[in-house]
């Protein structure tokens, strides 16, 4: 591993107006149009507060908290759809994402449909998605499903098919968001060996769980975030250790 | 950074998604892009026509030749506001130029017109015309004023639909009233004289007037290509203004 940083963050705050406000509708807002606006810049939710971290080039990164601690935010960030309210970021490297399940894909396409959207929207010519077709079916062992609409997937089948996408396709910096789990032992073995086979490929990956065990397996380093802070940072097993004895 | 191949790959994708996801199969949407004007045509034929005997030749031909290219409009308009909607899960994922979205749907009612040109040839010929060489120079010129125009109004109905999810409502009024403000179903010469002028207040009223007239006689009016090009240009400067002062926040609010 060298020691080239990819990914940084710097004192980045994350703050989500409350939308819901203005989503209440165009005729709402301009009926109590003093009150929406002093919501809009009062009625702040800070999701994340100062954090900063550095991840290099071919280290696993495990990003650990509470539900709602913010660690899907962090991840929006890295993916660059949301953008941070202070702070800087800066990101070298195709990021490809897992992020919640069924994102980036569309109900009514056909699984190969859906393979050749996620290549495309990843930056990769159709022609190049065509070539890694047949593999990314292989890995995902969907068979037939495969030209079946996503509606009538399983979660565990989407979840197949997200990771055998974003995996088969050149990763330079891999996001995952609390995904595994809802595989079958099988394909969760098939995907930590998948893993692994990118660390050793030098692939930087950022990698949030609530499974202890799988994040002291794979991680070099994890921050753990709480109260939309940095709790801690550090080697996978200090800070899983102090998290475990934290009683969380 | 994204290479040429990968932008035009993304917009052909893009675009065929949406016509399967619209349409569930692509005939079954050019069907629906032909089906629809002509239906409409044929009850404001007996309403005005029959009806009201209007005062005028070939007057299903005139309908059809304003019909076809308002579908156009209208149709990405009207579905504007859930474009965005209908993509959050490829928007909360990747950071790609969502601006894409908007223009595929625009592109693929693009091409549903495009489709449609036969039949309006064919109603050219029941009426004992020919299309005229003119198209050659003139459909290019006034796709090119369309595109730009439904483009940029339509990436403005779906930016703020976002932040005003009741927008959408707003919309299906302001178009149907647009389009009793164009001369689609009457002609621009039968507005009395003080109020000519207010049509062209209208964005929509040259390049409807112009699709027209290519149509029928063949001929294109400079003035009114120039006319329909600069309103173009001011949806297009407005779409992009309010799309880039929003678009960062678009996965938040999804
Ligand atoms: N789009 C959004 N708009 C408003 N608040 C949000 C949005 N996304 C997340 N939040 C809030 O930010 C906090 C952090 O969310 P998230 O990053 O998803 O947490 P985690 O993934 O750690 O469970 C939560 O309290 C959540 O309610
Ligand atoms: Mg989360």
């Amino acid at each position: 591993m060298n020691n080239e940083q990819v990914i940084i963050f710097d004192a980045v705050s994350k703050s989500y107006p409350l939308y819901h406000h203005i989503t209440g509708g165009f005729k709402n807002f301009l009926f109590h149009f003093p009150r929406a606006v002093s919501q809009m810049k009062n009625h702040q939710y800070e999701a994340l507060h100062e954090i900063s971290f550095q991840v290099c080039r071919g280290e696993t990164f495990g990003i650990i908290g509470k539900n709602g601690a913010g660690k899907s935010t962090a991840l929006g960030l890295i993916a660059g759809v949301l953008k941070p309210s202070k702070g800087t970021i800066s990101v070298k490297g195709r990021v490809s994402a897992l992020l919640e399940l069924g994102s980036g894909f569309n109900a009514e396409l056909t699984g190969r449909e859906n393979i050749v959207l996620n290549g495309v929207l990843l930056g990769l010519t159709r022609v190049e998605v065509m070539h890694k077709m047949e593999e990314i079916i292989e890995f995902s062992g969907l068979g037939q499903f495969i030209d079946q609409p996503l509606r009538t997937y399983s979660t565990g089948m989407m979840m197949r098919l997200g990771f055998s996408v974003v995996s088969s396709l050149d990763p330079e910096i891999l996001l995952i968001d609390e995904v595994f789990a809802v595989g079958d032992m099988e394909f969760q073995k098939k995907c930590m060996d998948k893993l692994e086979s990118f660390k050793k490929g030098g692939v930087t990956i950022v990698y949030v769980s609530h499974g202890m065990q799988t994040i002291l397996q794979t991680c070099d380093r994890v921050i753990w975030i709480e109260n939309h802070r940095v709790r801690m940072i550090g080697s996978a097993q200090e800070v899983v250790s102090s998290y475990v004895d934290a009683g969380l | 950074m994204r290479s040429f191949d990968n932008y035009r790959d993304l917009i052909t994708v893009l675009t065929h998604k949406e016509m399967k996801v619209r349409y569930k199969s692509s005939v079954f949407g050019y069907c629906w892009s032909v089906a629809n004007p002509l239906a409409f045509a044929f009850v404001y034929y007996i309403a005005f026509k029959i009806i009201m005997k209007i005062q005028m030749e070939d007057y299903t031909l005139f309908l059809i030749a304003g019909l076809f290219p308002w579908q156009w409009f209208g149709t990405s308009v009207v579905s504007a506001p859930m474009i965005f909607l209908a993509n959050s899960s490829i928007i909360k994922k990747v950071n790609f130029p969502r601006n894409i979205i908007p223009l595929t749907t625009v592109l693929q009612d693009m091409i549903h017109f495009l489709l449609s040109i036969p039949v309006i040839i064919g109603f050219l010929f029941i009426y004992h015309r020919t299309p005229s060489l003119s198209w050659l120079y003139g459909i290019p010129l006034l796709l090119l004023i369309q595109l730009i125009m439904t483009y940029g109004a339509a990436l403005l109905v779906s930016s703020i639909n976002l932040f005003f999810r009741d927008f959408e409502r707003l919309i299906s009024i302001l178009i149907t009233l647009v389009f009793y403000c164009t001369p689609i179903i009457y002609p621009e010469t039968m507005v009395p004289e003080q109020l000519r002028a207010l049509i062209y207040c209208n964005p929509l009223s040259p390049l409807i007037v112009s699709w027209r007239n290519l149509f029928i006689h063949g001929t294109l009016d400079p003035a009114a290509l120039a006319m329909g090009f600069a309103y173009s240009l001011v949806f297009l400067a407005a779409g992009h203004l309010i799309y880039r002062k929003l678009s960062w926040k678009f996965a938040e609010v999804l």
